[in-house]
């Protein structure tokens, strides 16, 4: 077992407090990619496409 | 690729795709190779343990503020060039940049208590980098509050090349002033005074870091430019509607 001596509490804080910045960090980001892939599938489904899109199809 | 054709958001889409799987997996192994040397490396002389506390703090504070240089760079982008993909890469980095301020801001503090006997003094140092949480704030609300984002866009721009001033700031602020906060000890004209024992898990986490500072931001791109796509879309269904 690691000996973090007299202020490991402080030490524990740190990467705690880092760990959840990041955690957060990631989660947010992960969630909001999959929140506007959905949103973009919903209304592709529903026929709606962008502009560049349609000038592709044409 | 030729590197103009980043340019444009479907293609840089397609790079970052291919690329991320990649740069998630480097950045795991740093970590992992970089935490085994940090939770490894000897105690300080005069700190004991609590040095490991460097091994977050550093790598943050640096990537607190690379963030705030990459969006001066991008306001350049959208003030001069109007480029979407500038505005975009400077949007994505705030939230990341403002997080990492925020580590720097709060490891240090609880780094300070135990070496300094304080959590917090109003030196130089600390102060600037508090005034770059507060400009990152800044930045954040202009983007997050504007009606029409172009508008908010430029107002955020310009913030953040007057907010580039406090990087200078914060980088010679312990030579300037006398602060509490000790001098340059890694990047400093005469090499390093790190021990290499502890130099070492430190440029490795460093790297970690900055590839997860990487990583995430080319993740928040492509978000943006996808949350961008739904707006226009919503946009144009709606001018449709009304036509």
């Amino acid at each position: 077992m690691m000996n973090l001596g007299p202020h490991a509490d402080f030490i524990v804080a740190a990467y705690a407090v880092t760990i959840f910045v990041v955690a957060a960090l990631v989660a947010w980001i992960v969630l909001d990619y999959s929140a506007q892939r959905r949103v973009l599938g919903d209304m592709e489904d529903r026929g709606l496409t962008r502009r560049s899109q349609r000038k592709a199809g044409r | 690729m030729p590197m103009i054709d980043l340019a444009n958001p479907t293609r840089f889409l397609t790079v970052v795709n291919r690329t991320l799987p990649w740069l998630i997996a480097v950045t795991v192994i740093l970590f992992a190779i970089g935490l085994f040397y940090a939770m490894n490396a000897p105690d300080d002389y005069q700190q004991g343990a609590t040095v490991k506390i460097m091994f977050l703090h550093v790598p943050a504070a640096w990537l607190g503020m690379l963030g705030w240089g990459l969006m001066s760079v991008a306001a350049l982008g959208t003030l001069v060039w109007r480029h979407p993909l500038a505005d975009v890469a400077g949007k994505a980095a705030a939230p990341i940049g403002a997080a990492f301020t925020f580590i720097c801001l709060v490891t240090g503090s609880l780094w300070g208590r135990p070496t300094w006997g304080t959590y917090w003094v109003w030196d130089a140092r600390l102060t600037s980098m508090l005034v770059l949480l507060l400009l990152y704030f800044g930045v954040l609300a202009l983007y997050w509050t504007a009606e029409e984002p172009s508008r908010g866009a430029r107002a955020a721009a310009i913030l953040s090349l007057v907010g580039a001033v406090n990087l200078p700031i914060i980088k010679f602020s312990v030579d300037w002033w006398n602060t509490l906060h000790q001098p340059a000890s890694v990047f400093r004209m005469g090499g390093s005074k790190i021990d290499p024992a502890l130099l070492t898990p430190l440029l490795i986490m460093t790297m970690a870091f900055t590839l997860l500072f990487a990583t995430l931001h080319l993740a928040a791109m492509r978000n943006e430019i996808l949350r961008r796509r739904v707006r226009s879309m919503r946009l144009m269904q709606a001018r449709e509607l009304h036509a």
